[in-house]
């Protein structure tokens, strides 16, 4: 069967283990964990978890129920269906030969990024944006010669009115 | 009030209307013994193996419809406990267990008997705490029984490290309890309801499928009204067994492989099925495509994720069982023609002639002991008013197939998780909880000796329960599908080399009997029963006897092997 993509948003009570119960229901139900980003909010003891899930369509409302059946989860958002901004961060270290600098500053300039370390042979990159631009921006630095790479998962928080 | 952590727990767990508690002492729980010897009020059963003190707190917890306790020490003592509290996460029985822990300070460092149970029980357990401020523990054990007993209930443990039950601080009742991510809903949806009772009026062949949920909701009577208003014959689970009585003729017998053949040809050919308080577990659907295929399913559930997790159904309700059946039965009184009767007829002589051409049945000549003779005779001699426990197997299945349950949290199981040892402990709790009653375990040779230290615990604390034990020399239930399907090479299932179990039980202080011949099964058995104190009966039965009808692993309901 097809599989699609999901993005939640969940608020959960930030307490020691609660992050051990998610990473638990998903693994002793076989379900899949794509990326995830935890952070506090403005209210104190309450932290969001941004998590993307790839699974098939009847399984994602077995998901959002037993994310919610959690005691310490206080609410599961699917913004899948509605509208949302996204963002992902990534640090993306490269090769910087002098006769491809042109080239990278180019591309920096263009998916607007910043160069945040520069070596005598590399530069790092900072890339902020949606998983499309980042797939965008990797897929033309590669040819130069990437280094390595570290990115957060999704964050993503429902826009105003937020149903499409 | 200047009180103790040790103190605080026993105050805390007396506030909550339990009376006794099930455990075993270790170095860190010292000072929660120490306290507990210096009160009055709380009732501590010492138990031989902590998995018995869980099973006996979940067996307490069903038989006196209360929330079950069980008390025990760090490490191993923890470790013990969590058979005891998977069996009651699948259950979904309220319990609430205590384990020691070693002192704050050491908790990381690999301390002596220091093992993270809260960690290894996050999977089975409904919630779980450690408590790291003793300010915080009133507050914590409130809350824990909360969750323990409401909306589907479930084991919640707490972790107690010894330096917070030493800790002594000024005691102030915890508030009442308010959680923001945690308000089960248990008024059901009209609408839902509504729908069910225009589906039950155009349903030719109705069924109704009780399980454990209407037991633990207390909707035995709301099942039977509905039942006995608009004719519906009703199956049941093995943990919904008494949901229902069972003398009824309305009644259809356990459903699943080893239901009856009325049940699951019932469900075969029903057109509506009103599911309650069940979960579609695999023993009883069998192949999921052909379950129930021309129904249409009302599913009644506390729990959201119980709802479309194996079945697909048409009119789910979210709701406490109890709530939403009493919705139907109004709904159904306010505007019921009874129109739809004459339609019942022709279902329910269907029902009765699979009834009468395929019934349970069994073959009792006078040389071999049937098992299911045995349980028959305890039926009668019982008039079946006791609690039965049981272990797991061949045993637990015939015990739910001839003994007759009419009456709710009268027949304690371990149905969701199936362990082997359970009934022992359990009759001790079912009989600390509820005095007055007649406990029996029906036991294998197999499994009774699992957890049979507990013999030893009955004795003590002067709680006389009676053990059957069906003596097969097998693990019967693993023999049997040997015989069907593994071209009968009895791999590690011959048991022959046992203990002689009158002397076991003699050995403990017990009484024993032994019974080898089918004319003196109902004088063994009065004789064990109206003996005073512990009593075990056992019973040499036929070795190769097997669980009919049963459905293959995989298969479809309706297609049963029969004797």
């Amino acid at each position: 069967m097809k599989t699609n993509s999901y993005l939640l948003s969940i608020l959960v009570d930030d307490e020691p283990g609660v992050l051990s119960r998610i990473a638990g229901l998903f693994s002793g139900r076989g379900f899949n964990i794509d990326s995830l980003s935890v952070a506090s909010t403005v209210e104190p003891d309450v932290s969001r978890i941004t998590m993307v899930t790839k699974c098939e369509p009847h399984i994602i409302e077995q998901i959002k129920k037993q994310l919610h059946k959690l005691i310490n989860v206080i609410t599961v958002n699917d913004l899948t269906d509605k509208k949302y901004v996204q963002r992902e961060l990534a640090l993306i270290k490269i090769n910087a030969r002098p006769e491809k600098k042109a080239d990278i500053l180019r591309i920096v300039d263009i998916f607007r990024c910043k160069i945040v370390d520069v070596g005598l042979s590399h530069y790092t990159i900072e890339v902020s944006g949606d998983s499309e631009k980042h797939d965008a921006i990797i897929s033309l630095l590669n040819p130069m010669g990437i280094i390595e790479i570290a990115s957060t998962g999704s964050i993503a928080l429902a826009r105003e009115n937020g149903k499409k | 009030m200047k009180l103790t952590g040790g103190q605080i727990l026993i105050k805390m767990i007396k506030a909550e209307g339990v009376d006794t508690i099930f455990g075993y002492p270790g170095g860190a729980v010292i000072d929660i013994y120490d306290a507990l010897v210096k009160q009055n009020g709380l009732n501590h059963i010492l138990v031989r193996h902590e998995q018995g003190a869980v099973h006996a707190a979940d067996a307490y917890a069903r038989a006196n419809k209360s929330v079950g306790v069980a008390l025990v020490t760090s490490g191993p003592g923890a470790t013990n406990t969590v058979t005891g509290i998977a069996s009651a996460h699948s259950d979904s029985i309220p319990l609430v267990v205590f384990t020691g822990q070693v002192p704050t300070a050491l908790i990381g460092n690999d301390a002596f008997q220091e093992v993270d149970i809260v960690g290894i029980t996050r999977p089975c357990t409904k919630h779980n705490y450690l408590i790291k401020n003793v300010d915080k523990l009133a507050s914590t054990i409130k809350e824990a029984f909360h969750l323990a007993r409401s909306g589907r209930p479930g084991p919640v443990l707490i972790d107690l490290p010894k330096d917070i039950m030493q800790a002594q601080i000024d005691f102030t009742e915890p508030k009442e309890i308010s959680l923001k991510s945690y308000k089960p809903n248990y008024k059901p949806n009209k609408k839902q309801l509504n729908k069910v009772v225009d589906l039950i009026r155009r349903a030719k062949s109705p069924v109704i499928f009780a399980g454990g949920g209407v037991i633990l909701s207390r909707a035995s009577d709301q099942i039977t009204r509905l039942a006995k208003m608009a004719d519906i014959p009703v199956t049941a689970s093995l943990m919904g067994l008494g949901a229902f009585p069972g003398s009824h003729p309305l009644w259809l017998g356990m459903l699943g492989m080893h239901g009856t053949y009325r049940a699951n040809m019932s469900i075969g050919h029903c057109d509506l099925m009103i599911a309650a308080g069940v979960r579609f577990d695999d023993r009883v659907t069998g192949n999921i495509e052909k379950f129930a295929p021309e129904a249409k399913i009302v599913q009644i559930d506390i729990d959201p994720t119980s709802i479309h997790k194996n079945i697909e159904v048409q009119c789910p309700i979210v709701g406490d069982c109890k709530a939403a059946l009493e919705g139907i039965i109004q709904l159904m009184e306010d505007k019921d023609t009874n129109d739809y009767k004459n339609d019942r007829k022709v279902w329910l002589d269907r029902i009765e002639e699979w009834k009468s051409t395929t019934p349970l049945r069994y073959e009792q000549d006078n040389v071999v002991i049937k098992p299911q003779f045995v349980i028959e005779k305890l039926y009668e001699l019982t008039k079946g008013e006791a609690i039965i426990t049981t272990e797991v197997g061949q045993n637990q299945m015939w015990a739910a197939q001839y003994y007759h349950f009419d009456k709710p949290n009268h027949f304690i199981t371990s149905g969701g998780l199936g362990v082997m040892g359970f009934g022992l402990p359990a009759a001790i709790g079912a009989k600390a909880a509820c005095p007055d009653k007649l406990v029996v375990d029906i036991a294998g040779d197999g499994s009774i000796q699992m957890n049979i230290q507990e013999l030893m615990t009955a004795i003590e604390s002067k709680i006389d329960v009676k053990i059957v034990i069906l003596n097969n020399q097998y693990l019967g239930m693993v023999r049997q599908w040997q015989e069907l399907f593994y071209d009968k090479v009895y791999s590690s299932t011959n048991m022959e080399n046992a203990p002689d179990f009158v002397k076991l039980a003699e050995a403990y202080g017990a009484k024993g009997l032994r019974c080898t011949r089918p004319d003196e099964v109902e004088s063994t058995l009065s004789e064990g029963l109206e003996t005073e104190g512990t009593v075990v009966m056992e019973f040499a039965v036929d070795r190769e006897e097997s669980v009919y009808p049963m459905v293959p692993a995989g298969g479809a309901i309706t297609e049963m092997l029969l004797v």
